[in-house]
């Protein structure tokens, strides 16, 4: 028993990392051969385009790798977007806040949200699936009742600076989600909280009996979810100008994709940021190379469906054959 | 209020006062409770054109949610059926304009939605996939295969005789038929048989279940099947109620249906539960949300409002429960 224990630290890891250059590998052939079908594709302006595509999912993907690896999950991601889009947008206009303050409210707003989440997943211990189930629908409901689905639109020029301006040429978002990208790589690898995470996941009596602060760690995982979906807001009426409350709809999908995608256990305790950033690019590649090619818009998401199943499949029987 | 029910749970009278503090007629009071009150702000809403709209028009809702609750009481989970049942109803009306025999259009849905179901089920059961990641996938493959074959075209001029909800037994209309049916069924088959039996065993816990010669694997096998078999008839119903069937799927219907089997008294963390819970909460959730409009509340806000209460459920019920764990352990 202990051997196989032992066993299974010494494995784990090696299979990892197995894991992510096999993605690599499939990333590479996927981006070569949608190359060669079209000579739009892998072009710079084609592939910087796409990464301000990638921003507002890749944004949420950060910490929900966080969540996942504690063996928790957050649906509510989508609704979060909304909601402190509709916050953005309404603090703005109707209660006349200026802009910057509106911009830190609808930050504000997106922390409580998940804040609220891990809050009631620690202290009453409702599972996460059902929580952010139940708070998916509330927080959508919100945006809407505020809303009363009318948008707002006018912002002034400076605003679309972080969604459609560029940097030395890189789009501005795509510079802000690299930094946030190493961040939380090293807050991973490099830091107790990172591994505490991990502890978490894999066996979370076994962490607290180690004298982890589990709820607080959950607590700080599910605010940091929903801190980046108001992030992601931010970034996402800056990019299309305008703030609807049906933003950000399916976004949660997108983001467990690519975080299952990128070879995190939804049981907890495995996962990299590495993987994450691997699954995100191929999805966003993947959709677009599709697009370029010819396949519309609808079958793209069949595509990301298809990949979910067969990656965790593939996955999870390299590891039963390891064990 | 803690002690009393301590009190009374000891009493002699422990068994009928805890049949009345069931899941199952706290719905039922709230069922009645809510309409009187409504009906007294507002006397139109007990109208019987308006009461029986709600029943119709919310019955499939009910009928998926038993297949829900069996999936939730195994110990799983399905987001997957609402982009289900938008996809049969589509096949279902494209059957019956394109000329098939009434019968086929009725049939291949429920064929259909099985075969569809137990797919899922066999990935989650022998190749022990998480459903929460199956049915994730299955919701997008569903949702994005619909739109991009049909490109979300309308079905219209649907044969008059296609229209199975417009028929009535007895004259107890179809939909409401189907649902009481399918319910006391359910309900007396999870109750009785062995193998209803075993789904509770096998979400309460698959090790025992295994070891009392219950096969998880299979069951959870044919719990998703049966899922498919009731979200392919909740397809039925709802699909030959409508004029015009949108060819896409219904937004957030999976969520109304979990919503309507948790509100229901199913465990969310499996092994408990009864359909008939599910049910009358679906019949609650649809009577809160037309009680909303007759109080003037703006429909904007109705999505909010269910949120807060599926929010409120979940607390209570997990309250519930570990109050109840901590006086059993007590004793």
């Amino acid at each position: 028993m202990s051997a196989a224990i032992e066993a299974g630290v010494w494995r784990a890891p090696r299979w990892l990392k197995q894991h992510e250059t096999l993605l690599a590998i499939i990333l590479i052939i996927a981006l070569v051969s949608l190359g060669a079908f079209n000579n739009r594709f892998l072009t710079v302006e084609n592939l910087l385009d796409q990464g301000r595509f990638i921003t507002e999912t890749g944004l949420i993907a950060l910490p929900m790798t966080f969540v996942i690896i504690t063996g928790g999950i957050d649906l509510s991601v989508g609704a979060i977007v909304g909601l402190c889009a509709i916050m953005l947008g309404y603090s703005w206009k109707t209660f006349g806040f200026p802009l910057p303050l509106a911009i830190i409210f609808a930050l504000f707003v997106g922390a409580v949200a998940g804040f609220v989440n891990g809050y009631v997943i620690t202290r009453v211990r409702v599972p996460p699936l059902i929580m952010t189930i139940a708070t998916l629908a509330l927080y959508r409901g919100l945006a809407e009742g505020v809303s009363q689905a009318h948008s707002v639109r006018g912002y002034p020029d400076w605003f679309y600076f972080l969604g459609q301006g560029s940097v030395f040429g890189v789009p501005t978002q795509l510079l802000l989600l690299a930094a946030l990208i190493v961040v939380a790589g090293v807050a991973l690898d490099r830091t107790t909280f990172g591994r505490a995470l991990y502890a978490v996941g894999a066996n979370e009596t076994a962490a607290r009996f180690s004298a982890l602060p589990v709820d607080r760690v959950k607590l700080i995982v599910y605010t940091l979810s929903g801190l980046a979906s108001g992030l992601a807001a931010w970034v996402l009426v800056s990019r299309v100008t305008t703030t609807r409350m049906d933003m950000g709809i399916g976004y949660e999908l997108d983001v467990i994709a690519a975080v299952v995608l990128g070879g995190a256990s939804i049981f907890g305790g495995s996962g990299t940021i590495w993987g994450t950033v691997i699954g995100l690019v191929m999805i966003q590649l993947l959709k677009n190379g599709l697009a370029l090619t010819g396949v519309k818009g609808d079958a793209t998401i069949v595509v990301i469906g298809v990949a979910l199943i067969l990656s965790v499949l593939i996955a999870s029987s390299l590891q039963r054959r390891r064990d | 209020m803690s002690a009393t029910v301590a009190v009374s749970a000891a009493s002699p009278f422990s068994g009928a006062w805890r049949r009345l503090a069931s899941q199952e007629a706290l719905l039922a009071v709230a069922i009645i409770g809510l309409a009187i009150v409504v009906g007294l702000i507002n006397p139109r809403f007990l109208a019987a054109r308006n009461l029986s709209d709600i029943l119709l028009g919310n019955a499939y809702i009910a009928i998926a949610a038993v297949g829900m609750s069996m999936v939730i009481i195994s110990g799983n989970i399905d987001i997957s059926v609402g982009a289900l049942i938008g996809v049969l109803a589509t096949v279902s009306g494209s059957l019956a304009v394109a000329g098939a025999p009434i019968l086929v259009s009725w049939v291949v849905p429920l064929v259909l939605g099985v075969a569809v179901m137990a797919a899922q089920g066999a990935i989650v059961a022998y190749l022990r996939i998480p459903a929460i990641v199956v049915t994730l996938g299955m919701l997008s493959i569903l949702k994005g295969g619909l739109i991009s074959v049909t490109g979300g075209k309308w079905i219209t001029d649907l044969p008059q005789n296609f229209h199975l909800a417009d028929l009535s037994l007895l004259g107890v209309p179809m939909p409401v038929v189907i649902m009481v049916l399918a319910t006391a069924l359910a309900a007396l088959w999870m109750r009785h048989s062995p193998r209803g039996r075993a789904i509770y065993a096998t979400g309460g816990n698959p090790e025992a279940a295994r070891l009392c010669g219950v096969d998880p694997r299979r069951t959870v096998l044919m719990v998703f099947a049966l899922h498919g078999f009731f979200a392919g008839l909740a397809s039925l119903v709802y699909a030959t109620q409508l004029r015009v069937i949108q060819s896409t799927t219904p937004q957030g219907l999976e969520l109304t249906i979990i919503t309507a089997a948790v509100v229901g008294g199913v465990s969310i963390l499996g092994g408990v539960g009864t359909v008939v819970g599910s049910t009358l909460a679906a019949i609650l959730i649809a009577e809160i949300t037309s009680a909303l409009v007759f109080i003037n509340v703006s429909p904007y806000w109705t999505d909010a409002v269910r949120g807060a209460l599926i929010l409120a459920t979940v607390i209570a019920d997990i309250l519930r429960r570990q109050r109840r764990a901590a006086r059993g352990w007590k004793r």
